[in-house]
C-alpha cells in the first residue's frame, strides 16, 4: 500500500442511477463494478428512482459524474427532469452527466442539448466509457 | 473562494456542504481553513455513532432513524463509512439504497464515504464533516459503520452515543463482540427481534454487559440475571437464563459489593453508584424493517443524552475527543514533516538498501530521519 496521500490524484466519485421503471440492472452493475476497478467511487441508487431521488443523491453526494442507465425509453422526460433538478441545486455546471441505454439515433440530440455529454448504447467498451470520463470530469 | 463557501454552508445550501465536504475527503489546498471556520459554529448537534458486524442491518435501522427524527421535526445528517475499499482504490458505497424512508427529502443529508485507505484518515476526514453537518445545523448528526476494527472503533467514538447492532441468533457475532466493540457500546441493538434467537442474543449481551461492568474499574452494577427487554416481542423462556427473584424494588439500588454484578436493573440505563450516577447499556429490540421498536430505541439514545447531560460526562467525552483530535492531527502532520525529511536525506530506498546491507538498520535510520526536528526542539536527553 502506497500510503503517501497524492494531492493532485483526485478520487473520482460517481452515480450510477437507475431512474424510472425498468428493472434491469445488470448493465448497471457492470459499469459500477467497472468504474470501481478504474478506481472510482461509486455510488449506486438501486433500482425504480424517481429524478427527485437521483438529484438529491448527486447533490448530496457531491459526484463528479452522475450515469444515468435508462432502458424503459422514458428518457426523453425522466432527464430532462433530472437536469433540471440538478440546476435548481447549482449542481449543473460542474456534474458530468453520461447516459447508458437504449436511446434510439432521432432522440440523442435533444438529450445532448439538455445537457447530456455523452450517450453509450450497447456497443460502448467500458474503457470507452471510463476514458471519456476521466478525460471530461469537471475541474472542481 | 473559501469564505464564500463557508457562508453558503452557514446560508442553509446543500451544494455548499456538499462541497465542503469533498474538499475535506480530498483534503483539497484550503481545507484546514474551512474547518478551522466551521469549529466556532458546532456543537448543538448530537451525535450518535451506528455499528455492528455486516448484515446486522445498520443502514435500514439508519433510514428508519431519520425518519422517526423528521416526523419529530428534526433535521437529519448521516455520515455512512465503508472502509472496505479494495486495491484499486475505488469502492462502491451501498448504504444509500436503503435510505428509503427519506426520499427526496433534502433534510435529511446522506453522504457515502469510503476510507482511501489512509491509515487514520477517515477518522480525521469524519470528525471533519461531523463538524460540516453540525454547522450547517443538523439536529441529529448519525455517523454509520461496520465495526470491524480499531479504525472503525475510532470512527464511532466521534459520537456521543455509540449504538451497538447486533442480529439475533449469532452467538458468533456475540463473540466478535467481545474483541473491543462490547467497550463502546452504550445501547445494544437487537435488531431483525422478529427472528428464532432473539432472546437468546439479548440474554447473551446482557450477561456481557454485566460481566464487564462488574470488572473493578467500572464499578457499576450490570444486569442481575436476563429477563426479557422492555420491548420483548417473545416470552422469557428461550434464552435458557432463569428469571431469577423479579423483584419490584430492585429497580435502582445502590452499587453491588465488589464482585457482586448483580445489582440494578433489568433494563439498563442510569443507576445510582457511590462514585454518582452512572450507565448500564441497554439491550433493545427492534425490527427496522418495519420500523417496530424504532421509536423506543430513540427513546433509550435520549435517556442516554440526558445521563451525558446532568452527570458531566457529555463535557467529558468532547474534552477527550478534541484532546484526541488534536494528538491525531499532530501525529498526522509530522508524519507528513518526516516524510519531507525522509525525501530530503535519500528517500526511503536509499535507506532500505542501507539496510539490506548491513551498513545500517531501522533503528539508527529512524535517529537520523528526526534527528533535524530534534535539534530544533533542543531536546537537552539528546545531548
Amino acid at each position: 500500500m502506497s500510503t503517501e496521500q497524492e494531492p493532485e490524484q483526485r478520487t473520482i466519485r460517481c452515480l450510477v442511477a437507475k431512474v424510472g421503471l425498468d428493472g434491469h440492472d445488470r448493465g448497471a452493475h457492470v459499469i459500477a463494478r467497472a468504474f470501481r476497478d478504474a478506481g472510482f467511487e461509486v455510488i449506486y441508487s438501486g433500482l425504480h428512482k424517481a429524478p427527485d431521488e437521483i438529484v438529491q443523491a448527486a447533490v448530496q453526494e457531491d459526484v463528479d459524474v452522475l450515469g444515468i442507465s435508462i432502458l424503459s425509453g422514458a428518457h426523453n422526460t425522466l432527464v430532462p427532469k433530472i437536469v433540471e433538478g440538478l440546476k435548481e441545486y447549482g449542481a449543473f455546471e460542474d456534474t458530468l452527466i453520461i447516459v447508458g441505454g437504449i436511446i434510439p439515433e432521432d432522440d440523442r440530440p435533444g438529450l445532448r442539448e439538455a445537457g447530456v455529454a455523452e450517450i453509450f448504447g450497447p456497443g460502448a467498451s467500458m474503457q470507452e466509457t471510463i476514458d471519456f470520463v476521466r478525460e471530461n470530469a469537471r475541474e472542481r | 473562494m473559501g469564505e464564500e463557501l463557508i457562508d453558503d454552508l452557514l446560508d442553509g445550501q446543500h451544494r455548499a456542504l456538499a462541497r465542503v465536504i469533498t474538499k475535506i475527503e480530498n483534503r483539497s489546498p484550503g481545507y484546514r481553513d474551512l474547518v478551522r471556520e466551521l469549529h466556532q459554529h458546532t456543537g448543538d448537534a448530537e451525535v450518535v455513532g451506528v455499528t455492528g458486524s455486516p448484515g446486522a442491518g445498520k443502514s435500514t435501522l439508519v433510514d428508519k432513524m431519520a425518519a422517526e427524527y423528521r416526523e419529530r421535526g428534526l433535521t437529519v445528517g448521516v455520515i455512512a463509512i465503508d472502509p472496505s475499499s479494495p486495491f484499486t482504490g475505488g469502492a462502491v458505497l451501498g448504504d444509500r439504497i436503503r435510505m428509503a424512508s427519506n426520499v427526496g427529502d433534502m433534510d435529511v443529508f446522506f453522504r457515502s464515504m469510503s476510507a482511501r485507505g489512509q491509515l487514520g484518515g477517515v477518522s480525521t476526514a469524519t470528525t471533519d464533516a461531523v463538524k460540516a453537518l453540525d454547522a450547517f445545523g443538523k439536529d441529529r448528526i448519525i455517523v454509520e459503520t461496520v465495526g470491524a476494527g480499531q479504525n472503525e472503533i475510532d470512527i464511532v467514538r466521534t459520537a456521543d452515543t455509540v449504538a451497538v447492532l447486533v442480529p439475533p441468533s449469532s452467538g458468533d457475532d456475540v463473540q466478535m463482540l467481545k474483541a473491543g466493540i462490547l467497550e463502546i457500546g452504550d445501547v445494544f441493538v437487537v435488531n431483525k427481534a422478529d427472528l428464532d434467537g432473539a432472546d437468546r442474543t439479548v440474554s447473551e449481551l446482557k450477561e456481557m454487559i454485566m460481566m464487564r461492568d462488574a470488572s473493578p474499574a467500572a464499578g457499576t452494577g450490570g444486569y442481575h440475571g436476563a429477563g426479557t427487554d422492555a420491548s420483548g416481542h417473545h416470552g422469557p423462556d428461550e434464552g435458557g437464563t432463569a428469571e431469577s427473584e423479579p423483584d419490584p424494588t430492585a429497580e435502582v439500588t445502590g452499587p453491588g459489593s465488589a464482585g457482586t454484578p448483580g445489582s440494578p436493573t433489568d433494563q439498563g440505563g442510569p443507576v445510582d453508584t457511590d462514585e454518582g450516577e452512572a450507565w448500564v447499556p441497554p439491550v433493545v429490540q427492534t425490527v427496522a424493517n418495519t420500523g417496530e421498536g424504532v421509536e423506543n430505541f430513540l427513546g433509550t439514545l435520549a435517556d442516554h443524552r440526558s445521563f451525558l447531560e446532568r452527570s458531566g460526562q457529555l463535557e467529558v467525552k468532547a474534552r477527550k475527543r478534541y484532546a484526541e483530535e488534536i494528538r491525531r492531527l499532530l501525529r498526522e502532520d509530522t508524519r507528513a514533516l518526516l516524510e519531507r525529511e525522509l525525501e530530503a536525506q535519500g528517500g526511503i530506498e536509499s535507506f532500505v538498501e542501507e539496510v539490506m546491507g548491513r551498513e545500517s538498520d531501522p533503528y539508527t535510520v529512524a535517529d537520523e530521519v528526526v534527528q533535524p526536528l530534534r535539534d530544533c526542539l533542543d531536546d537537552p536527553d539528546d545531548e
